[in-house]
């Protein structure tokens, strides 16, 4: 047992932040030591939302499994499915049908925008500014809406099974996405003249929490976390699936490796899925939502290996089977644990107010860390 | 680079290795013992230059563990798997996390669930369970808690 406050013999003092903290967005335990203000060290302590996901996934079969999975990064559901289904999909060799491939792209950026909507809203809340939340969520609650019509769920779709989508879109689907297209094209200068262009908030966000190219990918850091750093590692583009390499849009890079180029890149993210979106939604083939497939999924003896991009950056699906109906061992690379590892790097010898921005900026969800 | 010019360059550098091909990408078998030198190589040889492990896993399969490494190169885009098997009442493996920084959680991690000992690891404790938690590895197939109901 670590002692948990109190001062030590060099005159530095150690302090929690969490289990229960507006700013650590869930159930993290922070130990850090200081001196004065300046950070010393920060030790992160999982395992509060541990619910041994992988472990139960092994006596779960390759239907069942999936549906755990949107529990882990609650925020990513869809892309986390999605990476489930692409590897079993990949052991089976399933031929998914386009119009699936379609209606799955268009519901990753839609989970994509939310998630970062939620994280601006949240990260400006951090910083001390409450009005953003609100506008945040205005629009996140138009996808959520999108969302529950199709999919009958706001926040766990389940919506991906192997070989395809649950059910076909609802009707409505395409009217109301281009209606959010929209909405966000023109509420999206309130999000700069509130926030990004606000030099209090510039302030607080440039040169805090510099982190390196060379640490970045030492670290393991992936998704916006990285990119923010110059590391181009968008899966999307360098191992893409599905349809992602017949579509036109840009990997966010910003050179500053600060909380504000990693501010930047999410905000910039957001506007690439919308140009993913506008270039599916009028075309989305007529056909098959789902593959034929059998009722009980048997993968082949072996190894699979799937990693898609995430909200928050590069989630990994190892399943190794051993040709039964359930997999033998699962390993979910969730993108936040190595996002985590880093931050007690960037955090040493800032002040302790700053550890809020470094936090916001590496995206958190404390569900995917602890899986 | 192919995974079969990726089989020749890695054959010149490591010669002792054994080569497995089949799945999506090249599997390295190797001992315990040449671990630690081996991911020297891996990370350093610029011509192979696998600076981003992005996976580090292990797997039980009752009669030994396997520990998993999936590597990838950022300037190359190439990846490959090393596996090393270790002995399941006593394992023992050299850390990587001087050559990867990544690798001090997901090591912490191994230790926990499956009770792997991380020689020269720079901090080795329990992350993820209470402290207290000794003895036990949820993660090994062997591991029963009637309590706390793992399995469905």
């Amino acid at each position: 047992m670590v002692e948990t406050i109190g001062n030590t013999a060099e005159g530095n003092m150690i302090i929690n932040v969490g289990p229960q903290h507006p700013a650590t967005h869930g159930v993290l335990h922070l130990v850090i030591t200081i001196n004065g203000e300046t950070i010393q060290k920060v030790e992160p302590h999982l395992g509060y939302i541990h619910r041994s996901i992988e472990k139960m996934c092994e006596s779960l079969t390759y239907r069942q499994f999936i549906y755990v999975t949107s529990r882990m990064d609650y925020l990513s559901a869809h892309i986390n499915n999605h990476a489930c289904a692409l590897c079993v999909e990949k052991g089976l060799q399933i031929e998914v049908p386009t119009r699936a491939q379609y209606i799955r792209v268009i519901m990753d950026e839609l989970t994509r925008i939310a998630s970062h909507e939620l994280w601006w809203g949240a990260m400006a809340m951090d910083l001390g500014a409450f009005t953003p939340f609100f506008h945040a969520f205005r629009e996140r609650e138009s996808i959520n809406d999108i969302m529950e019509e199709t999919c009958g769920a706001r926040l766990t779709m389940n919506y991906m099974v192997p070989g395809g989508v649950m059910q076909d879109i609802h009707p409505d689907f395409q009217r109301k996405v281009k209606a959010f297209i929209q909405q966000f094209k023109s509420k999206f200068s309130e999000y700069n003249e509130m926030v990004t262009g606000n030099i209090i908030f510039q302030n607080r966000m440039k040169q805090v929490g510099v982190l390196s190219a060379e640490d970045a990918i030492s670290y393991g850091c992936s998704g916006p976390a990285a990119r923010g750093s110059g590391v181009s590692c968008d899966i999307r583009k360098i191992y893409p699936y599905e349809i992602y390499n017949t579509l036109e849009f840009e990997e966010v890079l910003e050179t500053g490796g600060d909380s504000f180029a990693r501010y930047m890149v999410r905000l910039n993210e957001m506007h690439q899925s919308i140009k993913i979106i506008e270039q599916l939604i009028d075309n989305i083939p007529e056909g098959d939502f789902q593959a034929k497939t059998k009722a009980v999924l048997k993968l082949p003896k072996g190894e699979f290996y799937q990693r898609v991009e995430t909200a928050r950056g590069e989630l990994g699906v190892y399943i190794v089977s051993e040709g039964g109906t359930t997999p033998y061992r699962i390993k979910f690379r969730s993108p936040g644990f190595s996002n985590l590892s880093v931050l007690d790097h960037i955090a040493r010898g800032s002040k302790l107010g700053d550890l809020v921005a470094m936090m916001g900026t590496l995206d958190l969800v404390i569900p995917d860390i602890d899986r | 680079m192919t995974n079969e010019d990726l089989k020749i360059k890695l054959t010149e550098l490591m010669p002792s290795a054994v080569i497995e091909e089949g799945g999506e990408w090249l599997t390295l078998n190797i001992e315990a013992s040449n671990w630690h030198s081996m991911a020297t190589i891996l990370r350093s040889e610029v011509t192979v230059c696998f600076d981003y492990l992005f996976c580090l896993t292990c797997i039980d399969w009752k009669s030994h563990l396997t520990m998993v490494y999936h590597l990838s190169s950022t300037s190359y885009r190439h990846n490959i798997v090393v596996k090393i098997n270790l002995d399941r009442n006593n394992p023992a493996i050299e850390t990587v996390a001087n050559i990867w920084r990544t690798a001090e959680f997901h090591e912490r991690e191994v230790y926990e669930l499956f009770g792997v000992n991380f020689l020269n690891h720079p901090d080795l404790r329990l992350l993820i369970l209470p402290d207290g938690w000794e003895g036990k590895n949820p993660l090994r197939k062997d591991f029963e808690d009637p309590i706390n109901m793992i399995k469905l």
